[in-house]
């Protein structure tokens, strides 16, 4: 027999009011989905996802560990050993991903053997204490700037998976202005930095335009323009006539001047510096931009409902135009910080994985831009304390690849940590359907 | 089978969805749960249904107590439920959903159909169903497939069908052939409960009516039960189904649409549109559904483009004027479709308030948004217009239809304005926030603002309209005063021409809504009537006695209440 679902008529359910809003069915684009994943999300799912990466990521360490697999080959006659060899493992991994990107005892432990406080800061002891913090800023960084990059967009219902087009027409620019120009100090990096911003927008901007005036969607715009600028960037660095350092075939340009370089904050033994702060000041601009603006008014409006925008009198496509131009300049704002706060050259990998990282950043920041500065630091740490935990443990970098691999799979599939615990609650206290619920509540 | 509930109580957290509710249902008979949205009517059902257990009460079958754990004990009880949104696997044929889950195997474990069609064909028979078997319910219209849920409860030998707002989604005439069907298997011994808000269905169908507010039985009747008398019931306080309002003192032509022509995907769904609204008048707009009522609103919107014609505004030439322009010109919109087009589902109650002024002072001053001022505005806003809201944060996908309503009406209202132009204002709403938004559209009328209503509800228009315009294809195809016969306008509805006689007609029309015996003293069933040629107007009278508006001589007073209301 059919057993019908609980509530026909919600409105007649407690919540006193409440009309289903969602229309479920019919055909659904990629960037929906996508969409309406991080709208189910919630903090709740957030830190639930991350546990869970976390634990799957410890037990994959250990168990590609060959010392606890043989610890393991010898369980039956000594179980103890072989728990306790995954467990230190495990923990070691972790323990030094911790050292190489927030703190390592050993450091201040050096700092107090020095002779003297002043011996100790002039010979690097303090900076070293300071290190990890300061290199997971600096790796941070970037992926709070091409987060935002995709954020922002995504709040006035835009998908922009050209994070990677946009950071390379930033880096191009800023390496041309850093290494063919010569201006005086301040004036140098602020130009670097506005060229960056302007060079990203055009492509953002030019995927807004697309999408505004054709109504190709700026999913499949994006992803080709990232191809587009991939084979410019090779293109330009291939002559010595265009981009190419003369006096060698390296594919690399010519160093920028120290005049356009990003000033350090804190002494020349650490590599933070400048760009952190712009990533913060960006993210504040965002929030602001969205909160506390018109303009932001109109970009969550179009982002929450099309159609009741434009019955409201919201120009829709001039919108996704400024969206895509102010999220570019965003990228291209981070390509300013590599080229000109770590990289000083531009290469033709110097683009990285900015670009896709920055969806997993957005995506567990859940769109907004405090969300997006933490998941940055977040994945900051991992990329910084990750060859560190090489060295120390053996384990391979990689893992931390898979650990950030895993807490997007389970951010972006609310659905699958809601049933993981959804199945552990009941089985635990036997809670009530209407407790499990509050799972994603 | 006798059913008796008895003090039923269910809690939802701090919210008694039901409250020590009691009832009994006769065998063979009909009987009404009446109750506005949220009154407990669903929740009581599902408690009956198995499908949630009541903190409190009992349920006693033929005097014995029974308990439901679970759907199939119900099921197995003899109760039968056909939902609100049906149960049905659309590439299954009607035989195969009907069997579903009762399978029955032959000797080789094989599936025997052959027991199920012979089945389905004798129910459909006896009760005259006129359902195939071997449809697939996809190709079935709304009607029918509603017909093969009964057959579903039917053929689990239900003894007592419970019905969940089963018009919500018919068309008038598929009401009319569930009206005979329900009838005709209460003859045969089954009772039905029947959950609805519409007073007019309750009264045409139900043998008792019981009515339910806030989760507790406010009251018993039967049929003839004044209308008035059960909305009170509903409401809790006194409902004026009827505006009363002034007669218009129309001034100079505030709108005037000239030959107004749109393209749509296929053809001209709005063709050749003339009329005109003057300041303190309130023309409705009457037609069956689909006959270019939105995309008349659209293009009166500059949401769609106009392909000829002309839109002007106290001499201005709007035509090609964008939406904000012609929202800054001074006219006011509420949509057909609200929680698409007229509300942001998950902004906050203020935010939809300055959906359409954020940019302008007071709300911003440059590109700043002043916050103060749009909580200020919300709460003066929320007070005046009496909207129910947890706060003015609360996001306003949350609230019930009528306070959506009231949101979108008060923003519209709450601006500079000439014209108000309202798209089936109170579709799915119901009776006292009906009551509530007819009286402020009056209001607007008599603050001089030109009014346009469009609405397929038949008792609407004569609620409101000063004067009547029928559309139909895209066309005017006459002017009425209010006092127009419902016949008359029902021919103009089927494109009859201005004192011509009335053309074929595709759609099955809207009108009217379930209006059919608008008399009390006549609920019997009109199944017979509507002459072929005028199906334009089947479940009103086309019957001899002169039709609808009979008392109402003294003007736009008009016939048909305003309570009966299609769900969206």
């Amino acid at each position: 027999m059919t057993t019908p679902p609980p509530a026909t008529e919600p409105a007649a359910t407690p919540p006193p009011a409440a009309e289903p809003d969602e229309q479920p069915g019919d055909r659904r684009s990629f960037g929906d989905i996508l969409r309406l994943a991080i709208q189910e999300n919630t903090v709740t799912i957030t830190v639930l996802a991350l546990v869970t990466a976390t634990i799957i990521g410890g037990l994959l360490t250990a168990f590609t560990n060959t010392t606890v697999l043989t610890a393991w080959g010898n369980f039956f006659s000594a179980p103890g050993n072989a728990i306790g060899q995954a467990w230190d493992a495990a923990f070691g991994t972790y323990w030094a991903l911790f050292e190489g990107s927030v703190f390592n005892p050993h450091t201040v432990a050096a700092l107090f053997q020095q002779a003297s406080f002043s011996a100790a800061i002039h010979d690097g002891f303090l900076s070293a204490v300071f290190n990890p913090l300061s290199e997971t800023a600096v790796q941070a960084t970037p992926l709070i700037l091409t987060g935002l990059a995709v954020a922002l967009p995504y709040r006035a219902g835009l998908f922009n998976i050209g994070g990677q087009s946009q950071f390379i027409g930033g880096a191009i620019v800023a390496a041309w202005l850093g290494y063919a120009y010569n201006m005086p100090f301040f004036v140098h990096v602020v130009v670097c930095c506005v060229g960056a911003f302007v060079g990203g927008a055009a492509l953002g901007g030019l995927a807004g335009e697309i999408k505004a005036r054709t109504g190709a969607h700026e999913v499949i715009v994006t992803i080709m323009l990232n191809y587009v600028m991939l084979y410019f960037l090779a293109y330009l660095l291939s002559s010595h006539s265009l981009m190419e350092a003369p006096g060698g075939s390296n594919a690399i340009t010519l160093p920028i001047t120290s005049n356009a370089h990003l000033p350090l904050l804190a002494g020349t033994h650490l590599r933070i510096n400048a760009g952190f702060l712009i990533a913060l000041a960006a993210a504040l601009a965002v929030w602001w931009l969205l909160n506390r603006t018109t303009t932001g008014f109109e970009f969550r409006s179009i982002g929450a409902n099309v159609r009741a925008s434009r019955v409201a009198g919201m120009n829709v496509e001039r919108n996704w135009t400024l969206v895509m131009t102010i999220s570019g300049g965003l990228a291209g704002l981070a390509a300013a910080t590599v080229i000109l706060g770590t990289d000083f050259t531009l290469n033709p990998q110097s683009y990285g994985t900015y670009g896709i990282d920055a969806i997993t950043v957005a995506l567990l920041g859940l769109g907004r831009p405090g969300g997006v500065v933490a998941a940055g630091l977040l994945f900051g740490a991992l990329h910084a304390g990750s060859p560190g935990m090489q060295v120390a443990t053996g384990t391979p970098v990689q893992i931390v690849q898979v650990i950030q691999a895993l807490i997007v799979l389970f951010v972006a599939a609310p659905p699958l940590i809601r049933a993981m615990y959804r199945l552990r609650a009941a089985r635990v206290g036997g809670l009530s359907t209407t407790m499990s619920k509050g799972w994603n509540a | 089978m006798e059913l008796e509930l008895r003090g039923i109580t269910k809690r939802f957290g701090p919210l008694v969805a039901n409250d020590g509710i009691s009832l009994s249902v006769a065998p063979g008979q009909v009987h009404a749960l009446l109750g506005e949205n949220g009154a407990g009517k669903t929740t009581l059902m599902n408690v009956l249904f198995g499908l949630t257990r009541p903190d409190q009460g009992e349920i006693h079958i033929d005097g014995k107590a029974a308990s439901f754990r679970s759907p199939k004990d119900a099921i197995a009880a003899g109760i039968g439920m056909v939902h609100q949104h049906f149960m049905l696997v659309p590439v299954f044929t009607v035989a195969d959903n009907v069997t579903l889950g009762i399978e029955q195997a032959g000797p080789a474990g094989l599936l025997d159909r052959r027991k199920t069609r012979a089945e389905v064909r004798e129910l459909s028979h006896r009760y005259g169903l006129d359902v195939d078997p071997d449809a697939l319910i996809e190709d079935l219209p709304v009607g029918i497939q509603q017909r093969v849920e009964i057959v579903k409860a039917l053929v689990r030998q239900a003894n007592v069908l419970i019905l969940d707002e089963p018009t919500a989604v018919l068309t008038p005439a598929e009401t009319e052939e569930l009206f005979r069907i329900i009838r005709q298997l209460r003859d045969g011994g089954t009772s039905i409960i029947f959950i609805s808000h519409k007073l007019k269905e309750v009264q045409a169908i139900a043998d008792t009516i019981t009515v339910l507010r806030r989760g507790k039985v406010v009251g018993q009747r039967t049929p003839p039960a004044t209308e008035d008398d059960l909305a009170s019931l509903m409401v809790g306080r006194d409902v004026q189904l009827r505006v009363s309002k002034e007669p218009a003192q129309p001034g100079d032509v505030v709108l005037d649409v000239a030959d107004l022509t749109v393209a749509g995907e296929q053809g001209l769904p709005v063709n050749g549109l003339s009329f005109q609204v003057r300041a303190g008048e309130i023309l409705g707009i009457a037609g069956v559904q689909g006959n270019g009522q939105t995309e008349l609103c659209e293009a009166l919107m500059g949401l769609r483009p106009a392909a000829a014609g002309s839109v002007t505004l106290n001499g201005r030439d709007l035509t090609h004027a964008s939406p904000r322009a012609r929202l800054r010109a001074g006219v006011a919109y509420v949509p057909e479709d609200r929680r698409e087009d007229g509300l942001v589902g998950t902004f906050s109650v203020a935010e939809n308030l300055i959906l359409d002024t954020y940019d302008r002072p007071p709300f911003a001053s440059g590109v700043n948004l002043k916050l103060p001022a749009i909580r200020a505005n919300a709460t003066a806003l929320i007070e005046e217009f009496d909207v129910r809201t947890g706060s003015p944060a609360t996001a306003a996908g949350t609230l019930s239809g009528g306070n959506q309503q009231k949101v979108i009406l008060a923003r519209e209202v709450g601006r500079e304005h000439k014209v108000l132009i309202a798209s089936q204002p109170t579709r799915g709403l119901d009776v006292g926030s009906i009551e509530f938004v007819h009286r402020r559209i009056v209001e607007q009328r008599d603050h001089g603002v030109a009014v346009i209503i469009v609405s397929s509800e038949l008792d609407e228009i004569y609620a409101l309209a000063d004067r009547i315009a029928v559309i139909y294809e895209g066309r005017i195809t006459g002017f009425r005063d209010p006092d127009v016969p419902a016949a008359e306008l029902g021919r103009l509805m089927a494109g009859g021409a201005d004192g011509g006689h009335a053309l074929e007609l595709g759609p099955l029309p809207e009108m009217g809504g379930a209006a059919t015996p608008a008399a009390p003293e006549t609920p019997a069933a009109p199944e017979t009537p509507a002459a072929p040629e005028t199906p334009a107007a089947p479940e009103t009278p086309a019957a001899p006695e002169t039709p609808e508006p009979p008392e109402a001589p003294e003007a736009p007073e008009a016939p048909g209440d305003t309570a009966s209301q299609e769900e969206s």
